[in-house]
């Protein structure tokens, strides 16, 4: 069986998951007589990000992840998957660190150069985010279980998540075959090459 | 009492429950079989196969809802969006754990059958003999020889890739053509070939059919099994022995079917029938058939057995040895060693192979000899690393974006997969107190590895750790990540096979000493537990069950 995907060397926030899934119907809902009562669907649970923090994490993920050649995380709207993630995968603990991480990167930013993120240009951002990273990393290294995660951590890790595993991500900016119909163990690699979008 | 009389009932209707059902209605037994759960039907209620990972909002993860629904589940990858309705409700079925112990269970038609890893592996007197070689439990009251037609039988109907070897510790089958080892891989392979005598490194055997089967479509390399495959390419109840059962018109499948017991009839010393409580409408029925099968996984055959004939037995039927429950067995794992595979920057993969390599046993094999007993086989794969890796120097923009999308190096992993001893004082048995949702009793768990098992752990790292340096791999890191007893899901033992009555749940045959209309033929009737994964010996020790369940029918012997 495929095993948990492990992200930026360390287990995901807000528990691990499994790259998947995969074929060529895509939305084909299906009757089912299913009965068992963890099937039926959750309670709604409270929205964690309103529509101005989803905006503002799709500019932090562009920002990570922008368009190249390629798509980048804004054209994914990785925003809304982290609205998605963080509401139902989180813990309370870490939905608050992800609330306050937005203000304080805000704060980061003023005391970069004296505006807020949004105001910044690509290469301010950039340098900007390059060393919250660099400080996220840094804290990372020797930080316990018990003590708090790096808001950073988790703004990179559900974009690179959010974005690699989207329909643009997987199909533009990787390679994705939904059913590949055989296997070849040993077929040329060029530099320049896409990844496979699952493995 | 009519319409409830079958020649033979099967209870469950996983891996060894279908193959029971197969087996008898091809045979001309009408034949009910009993599942617990609710019912899935192949293809139609496979939901989530057909889904493009974006299709799922946390991309197959688990919220914290799943995490406080599930929190035996949640203990391992096991718990996930994807296929989160082939897992057993564990509010309304809990166990109860005196020590530590993973159960993974899938309440439906087909059980694990439909999420199996699909590793299909022959024993081999080396296996067969250990018990008696060392003193240890009791001696299999079976021989290769007495299986191997039997292997050959069911590995032609399951349909199992894999290639010959002729290896003495792991017998070749009757196989499909093998999968392919990528080119690392087969590198790998050839320099373990070199640097030892008794190390092979070959494609895993999985119950993947690499060529159409049976109205089955070859394996399309998605790598989704355990969400349900709409090609049938993976053995499973749904995809081959449910079918080939209901082909007969001899099959009746009855879902939300909770047997609570075999009924004992003291007159003839033998079961006239089962209890059935419907998981639904809570109402009891009676099913009678002259013979039964029990296959309801080692854990829950042993409960059914336990919760039997108690006016007779205190313990239950087939206690009278007081080996009935005990003996529980599994293989440990999440040990091995991990590292970097420089060059081959020129090479990469097509498709998404459901299957690895295999390393099979050779500790305390020809000639070898450690502190502990028995031995461990490892599982694996070289592959190239995707977008989750670290690049060094980059980590925010463009630059970044781009290098992530091509792969990253190749590296490779192997785990090791160890025999559990069989201890008596591992053991399940009924909670007194605490009772499910239908308000029966639960089971509870008291069962550890020991410290052969610790000992061959050290191996399973340092082992894995040496072979992949001398192969050429750099940066190789040993890992433990721990294990109890059970996170296997090759739960074995609790009923062991033997050659007396007075120590053994079983005779050769599978019979209940105790009553010989009864066969039990899942991972309980296991006397040890071998390293290898052992679906493909419950199928066959099954098939072979059931021929004598037959031939002694015919002959009004049960």
């Amino acid at each position: 069986m495929a095993r948990v995907a492990l992200i930026m060397g360390g287990a995901l926030i807000g528990g691990d998951y499994l790259l998947s899934g995969c074929t060529t119907d895509t939305d084909k809902k299906k009757e089912t007589t299913k009965t068992k009562s963890a099937d039926k669907a959750p309670p709604k649970l409270a929205e964690v990000l309103d529509a101005k923090q989803i905006s503002f994490m799709n500019e932090v993920g562009e920002t990570i992840l922008p368009a190249t050649k390629t798509p980048g995380a804004k054209a994914a709207d990785v925003g809304s998957f982290m609205a998605v993630m963080v509401r139902d995968c989180y813990t309370p603990k870490d939905q608050k660190i992800f609330v306050e991480g937005i203000t304080k990167l805000d704060e980061a930013a003023k005391k970069q150069g004296g505006k807020d993120f949004l105001s910044l240009d690509a290469a301010q951002r950039t340098k900007l985010l390059t060393a919250l990273d660099a400080e996220q990393k840094q804290y990372s290294k020797t930080k316990t279980l018990e003590q708090p995660n790096h808001y950073f951590r988790m703004f990179k890790e559900l974009t690179l998540l959010g974005f690699f595993t989207s329909e643009p991500g997987a199909t533009k900016a990787l390679r994705y075959n939904p059913v590949p119909g055989k296997y070849d163990g040993d077929v040329p690699y060029k530099k320049g090459d896409r990844a496979w979008a699952t493995t | 009492m009519e319409k409830n009389t079958y020649d033979a009932i099967v209870i469950g209707s996983g891996i060894s429950g279908g193959m029971a059902a197969k087996e008898l209605t091809e045979k001309g037994l009408k034949t009910i079989m009993l599942e617990r759960g609710e019912n899935i039907e192949h293809i139609k209620d496979y939901v989530n196969a057909n889904k493009n990972p974006w299709e799922f909002p946390h991309r197959g993860g688990k919220t914290q809802q799943m995490i406080k629904d599930y929190p035996v589940l949640g203990r391992d990858y096991t718990l996930n969006e994807s296929n989160l309705n082939y897992w057993v409700n564990e509010k309304e079925s809990p166990y109860k754990e005196a020590k530590p112990f993973d159960w993974f269970r899938g309440y439906h038609v087909g059980g694990r059958s439909l999420m199996w890893g699909r590793q299909s592996y022959r024993l081999s007197d080396y296996d067969f003999t250990a018990n008696a070689k060392e003193g240890i439990a009791v001696d299999w009251p079976i021989r290769y020889e007495d299986l191997a037609p039997w292997y050959s039988r069911v590995e032609k109907f399951a349909g199992i890739s894999g290639s010959r070897e002729n290896l003495p510790q792991l017998p070749d089958g009757d196989f499909m053509p093998p999968m392919e080892m990528n080119v690392v891989e087969k590198d790998v392979a050839a320099r373990i070939k070199k640097n030892y005598e008794h190390r092979r490194m070959i494609i895993g055997r999985t119950a993947n059919i690499t060529q159409p089967h049976n109205n089955r479509v070859n394996c399309q390399y998605r790598n989704k099994c355990w969400l349900g495959c709409p090609f049938g390419a993976y053995f499973s109840t749904q995809s081959a022995s449910l079918p080939a059962a209901v082909a007969t018109g001899n099959l009746t499948l009855r879902p939300f079917s909770i047997v609570t017991k075999i009924l004992y009839d003291k007159d003839t010393k033998r079961a006239k029938g089962v209890e059935v409580l419907d998981a639904e409408t809570n109402q009891t029925y009676e099913y009678y058939a002259k013979v039964i099968f029990l296959n309801a996984s080692a854990l829950n055959s042993a409960w059914v057995l336990m919760n039997s004939a108690t006016d007779v037995w205190p313990d239950g039927l087939g206690s009278s040895s007081g080996e009935l429950g005990h003996n529980l067995m599994d293989h440990h794992f999440r040990a091995g060693a991990h590292g970097d595979m420089p060059g081959y920057e020129d090479k990469y993969v097509y498709g998404r192979r459901a299957n690895g390599i295999y390393i099979p046993r050779y500790r305390n094999l020809f000639g070898d000899k450690r502190d502990y007993v028995r031995g461990f086989g490892y599982q694996g794969s070289a592959g190239r690393e995707g977008w989750s890796r670290d690049i060094a120097e980059m980590s925010i923009g463009g630059d970044y974006k781009d290098a992530l999308t091509e792969p990253g190096k190749w590296t490779m992993g192997i785990t090791g997969f160890g025999e559990t001893l069989p201890y008596h004082d591992n053991r399940t048995y009924l909670s007194k107190t605490e009772k499910d949702k239908w308000g029966l009793p639960i089971l509870v768990m008291d069962a550890t590895i020991r410290e052969n098992e610790q000992k061959m752990r050290i191996d399973m790292m340092e082992d894995a750790k040496e072979m992949l340096e001398k192969a050429g791999l750099e940066n190789v890191k040993t890992y433990n990540n721990g294990y109890v007893l059970g996170g296997g899901i090759h739960e074995m033992g609790t009923a062991r096979m033997g050659r007396d009555p007075k120590t053994s749940v079983l005779n050769k045959f599978n019979q209940v000493w105790d009553a010989p209309n009864v066969y039990v033929t899942d991972g309980a009737a296991m006397t040890s537990a071998a390293c290898q994964n052992p679906s493909l010996t419950y199928m066959a020790l099954t098939a072979r069950a059931v021929d004598h369940a037959v031939s002694e029918l015919k002959k009004q012997n049960v």
